[in-house]
């Protein structure tokens, strides 16, 4: 207990940093879910191809940490925009191939599920054996530097290097922790916006609230699920650049773990609630930090499902209540 | 519309040929070497049993890479004794383990095999070789309890975990000079046993423990105990992919303690995963730099175009074991069974006996440091 105390404040930040990045990947379970009542297990891939993204501008750049901080951020933000546009093309190609379907169909969504796991498992074994596909493509020695180690982690070199900016008590708060809690709450604010004042944030809305009523107002569901599954997919590309900077590598089944901590942190939140994501981001991401400090870190899990369960158990609906549909314009 | 269905869906079956591909042609290279020889020692072959494929699979190439090489050299300077080398590919899951096994206890020629390669798969294929008779020995698996099964056929060509984690204490505490130790581990039954044994034999310097999980990627909580214990030594027990992420956010965080890690990080997936954050760090491993024997060296060089790694040597000195007694004739399993448990001789690695349970009975754990992102010889670790 004195030690949770004593290091409240370290605890705390890290808490909120890994909180961030399951809230941002949150965001696309909670998006989904709300407009098609449908969990989206592949989500956690298209977080990883958004870090693989990142990672391979890096390498194809080359900037080191020590090549000035106009060209760090220059590479970041290339690097962030190769992270959203892949991720979000990865999400859309899982929404024609894996869901659309099955959605026009109306197959039960018991079926749609299965094919969503089917579509993660697809898309995390062909990261992994990306070496092989290199090989068999004759690229194998062209492509070394991005496809090697398929199977291990994949380093991304951070063209900024973290220093620390300010202290709190003994904590020295660094400047990619102060980075990553900015942008979380910046990008969940513009998200938040959009979904509450664009047209097409409108449209989701409506879909989310009774699809058949929303077509028969003229929105164009399918357009609108697209769009859906795109913005999801882009807030994972932003998550997945924060995450590197971070913790500095990923790997072909990294977004598993990811997943099903986002995922959880939706449902905390309140599943269908953007507000709710984030919320539950923080909260799930400080509590495995608390918990930890508490109990010993081999609990972590423990004390943050336990938090679910007892949150659910009072707010059925998560903190925020499921609300997507129901978001006041 | 209906283009574009079939052009994906055209896509993903070609994606899924290629992957296809790829692994059918590793398969081809396996047979290929597994059938080499043709004119065989009367139809004699040595096994070997271990990942080449998986998760884990670099670590199986290294051993089985030094088995092929003196399965080779044997055949070159033996002409008129050509012997198998027939490969199982276990990719390390203890579930496969079971069934290949068997099989290779169905093929009468396979008189030997050198593995298992890793302790789970080991564990569960133990019993089968027993039952069939059919002597291994194993260049890699180091869970000490493997050996109390009384498996007359288990054989291991270097040291145990019983025998490297006091190796790592007696490092903490006389070539670091440590005060206070923080000792992690990573609740596997690799990481946790030896984290166990250092903790044991440290005793009172240990100022904190914690444990982690596999797979997991952020240890700021870990990180934070360790900044608070104080301690300016971390020992680890688990494996790269978790040393690598835990060592980057130690240094991160401005925690410059000593990292110590053990012969699950030996591999160069660690520095991929820790870049500069490895440097400085201490593997010990129950292994033999392959420098230390350059015919071996320059040999395993010219035949694969890459330096000998983990455990080569001591899969290259497990492969003449059995093969210096089918050049004495013993073409038998049980033959080959006296032969292995009654052998005395001087290998590369070391001087080769093995005692009544198959230990090996000298042991050399090694420490080996992290110099400008390579793994390097640090020096011999002597425990009393």
């Amino acid at each position: 207990m004195t030690f949770l105390l004593n290091n409240f404040v370290e605890l705390t930040v890290t808490g909120l940093v890994l909180g961030a990045v399951y809230g941002l990947v949150a965001l696309g379970y909670t998006l989904v879910y709300g407009v098609l009542q449908l969990i989206n297990f592949a989500h956690s891939e298209v977080w990883m191809f958004g870090s693989f993204a990142a990672v391979w501008v890096t390498v194809a750049i080359g900037a080191g940490p020590d090549s000035g901080i106009a060209v760090a951020i220059g590479v970041l933000l290339l690097a962030l925009l190769a992270a959203m546009v892949v991720s979000g093309a990865v999400a859309l190609l899982i929404e024609r191939v894996a869901y659309r379907r099955l959605i026009r169909l109306d197959a039960p969504k018991l079926v749609t599920l299965i094919s969503a796991i089917g579509a993660s498992f697809a898309l995390a074994e062909i990261m992994g054996l990306r070496d092989r596909l290199a090989e068999s493509l004759g690229l194998r020695d062209e492509l070394n530097s991005y496809v090697r180690s398929a199977r291990d982690n994949t380093r991304f070199l951070n063209p900024l290097e973290t220093h620390g900016v300010f202290n709190i008590g003994r904590y020295t708060v660094s400047n990619v922790d102060i980075i990553i809690i900015v942008s979380a709450l910046v990008m969940m604010v513009a998200l938040d916006q959009f979904i509450r004042r664009t047209h097409t944030g409108r449209g989701i809305r409506a879909v989310a609230q009774d699809s058949e009523a929303a077509a028969l107002m003229g929105v164009n569901r399918n357009r609108i699920i697209r769009a859906t599954f795109l913005v999801g997919g882009v807030m994972a590309g932003a998550a997945a650049l924060l995450y590197l900077m971070r913790f500095g590598v990923t790997r072909w089944n990294a977004g598993f773990l990811l997943g099903v901590k986002a995922f959880t942190a939706a449902v905390l939140g309140g599943i269908g609630n953007v507000r709710g994501a984030l919320l539950g981001g923080f909260v799930l991401g400080l509590a495995e930090n608390y918990g930890s400090a508490l109990v010993g870190s081999e609990w972590r899990d423990v004390v943050a499902v336990l938090l679910l369960v007892v949150i659910l158990l009072f707010r059925p609906s998560g903190l925020l209540g499921e609300s997507l549909g129901r978001a006041r314009a | 519309m209906r283009f574009t269905v079939k052009t994906s869906v055209g896509l993903l079956a070609a994606a899924l040929a290629l992957t296809a591909c790829g692994g059918t042609k590793g398969g081809e290279n396996d047979t290929a070497s597994g059938n080499g020889g043709s004119g065989s020692c009367d139809k004699v072959a040595i096994g070997y049993f271990g990942a080449l494929t998986g998760p884990a699979a670099n670590l199986g190439i290294n051993i089985r890479n030094g088995v092929k090489l003196a399965v080779d050299k044997h055949n070159k300077d033996n002409a008129d004794c050509k012997v198998d080398l027939k490969e199982y590919d276990s990719a390390g899951d203890p579930n496969q383990a079971t069934g290949l096994a068997t099989q290779a206890i169905g093929d009468d020629s396979v008189i030997g095999i050198v593995g298992p390669a890793f302790s789970g798969e080991s564990e569960t294929a133990g019993p089968i070789f027993a039952e069939g008779g059919l002597p291994t020995i194993t260049a890699s698996a180091t869970n000490p309890t493997l050996a109390d099964n009384g498996w007359d056929t288990f054989h291991r060509i270097l040291g145990n975990d019983a025998s490297q984690g006091p190796a790592a204490a007696s490092y903490i505490q006389d070539v670091l000079k440590s005060k206070k130790v923080f000792v992690v581990d990573d609740a596997s039954a690799y990481g946790k046993g030896l984290a166990d044994i250092v903790n044991k034999t440290l005793g009172d310097t240990v100022a904190g423990t914690d444990t982690i999980q596999t797979g997991q990627t952020d240890f700021s909580a870990t990180v934070t105990k360790i900044r608070d214990s104080g301690a300016d030594a971390v020992f680890f027990g688990g494996y790269y992919a978790e040393a690598g992420l835990l060592v980057e956010q130690m240094r991160g965080a401005g925690v410059d303690a000593k990292f110590v890690v053990a012969d699950g990080v030996k591999d160069p997936g660690f520095i991929e995963a820790a870049g500069d954050a490895a440097e400085g760090t201490i593997i010990t491993c129950p292994c033999l730099p392959p420098e230390e024997s350059q015919d071996f060296f320059k040999a395993f060089q010219a035949a694969f175009n890459s330096a000998p790694a983990t455990y080569s040597a001591e899969a290259y000195d497990a492969a003449n074991v059995f093969l210096q007694g089918i050049d004495k004739g013993n073409t038998d399993r049980e033959s080959l069974l006296k032969w292995v448990n009654s052998y005395e001789g001087d290998g590369i690695t070391k001087k080769i006996k093995f005692d009544d349970k198959g230990e090996v009975e000298n042991i050399s754990v090694w420490a080996y440091k992290v110099e400008n992102g390579k793994i390097v010889a640090d020096q011999e670790i002597k425990t009393n």
